[in-house]
């Protein structure tokens, strides 16, 4: 017999792990959109993801110039991998990169985290990573509900709708 | 298609938003929040209502950023009085079409 029921989700639990702008906006693109959704959400950073919820780093993040072979010069060309290594070349591009996605009407890190929150998903930072950075509480932005182990963290995806998105 | 909204008839798509602003009232509006199990109507949801109709009217693509810069409500507010779906409910509600916004 087919079964024709649809089954909404009705949580995600959103890893990022990389502090790259692309990176921390995918995760944050995602979490908001589920949260729009009515869709339970949590977003878990780790490691360089941390960048996107640090306080000192979050509105300043960088897009890789070097090692990114999908990187182009205004116009269309290949992005020359040697351009990318000179000082100020990736600050640069990373401030035209985030400029550009203003004008789209993406806010800035910190007003996407609100956002979030404001729906009602929850934020939190890994006890490991936050370690290792010498990281504390204060440093992350105040929107990070929580700082919590790996293990917490599944306890969070618990629901046969839940899904775990790696970014 | 048709449907019958609040003794109307009225042309809806097939996720049940109108595709005619002209056929709106506000006792529409009233029935398909009870659909969305929003059971009280208040004069702030009117508010957005008319907010997202005029944007729309204008072209204007409709964001929660933008509703929460509005003036009218903040991004919290906004969840609280359209819960689960602040741009999805509130544009079904105020009769135009299903928001294709990311943000």
């Amino acid at each position: 017999m087919e079964i024709k029921e649809k089954k909404p989700l009705e949580k995600v639990c959103i890893i990022c792990a990389k502090g790259n702008l692309e990176d921390v906006y995918a995760s944050l693109v995602m979490a908001n959109g589920a949260v729009m959704e009515g869709i339970e959400t949590n977003l878990f950073f780790t490691f360089f993801g941390l960048e996107g919820i640090t306080k000192k780093s979050m509105n300043h993040l960088h897009t890789a110039t070097t090692g990114n072979p999908a990187m182009k010069m205004p116009g269309g060309l290949p992005f020359p991998t040697m351009l990318g290594g000179l000082p100020g070349v990736e600050s640069a591009v990373s401030s035209m990169m985030r400029k550009q996605m203003d004008e789209l009407g993406m806010p800035p890190v910190d007003e996407f985290l609100e956002m979030i929150t404001a729906g009602n998903g929850a934020i939190y930072a890994c006890k490991l990573a936050v370690d290792m950075f010498k990281l504390t509480k204060a440093d992350l932005s105040d929107e990070v509900t929580d700082i919590i182990t790996i293990g917490e963290f599944y306890e969070l995806c618990d629901g046969d709708r839940t899904q775990i998105i790696f970014t | 298609m048709e449907k019958v909204i609040a003794g109307k008839s009225v042309d809806v798509d097939t996720n049940g938003y109108l595709t005619d602003l002209s056929q709106w009232n506000k006792d529409i509006a009233i029935e398909i929040g009870k659909e969305e199990n929003i059971n009280e109507v208040t004069d702030k949801h009117f508010e957005v209502l008319t907010y997202l109709q005029e944007q729309h009217k204008n072209d204007v693509a409709l964001t929660i950023r933008g509703v929460g810069k509005s003036g009218i409500v903040d991004i919290k507010q906004l969840y609280a009085l359209f819960p689960k779906g602040p741009l999805k409910i509130s544009s079904k509600m105020a009769g135009i079409p299903r928001p294709k916004s990311c943000i």
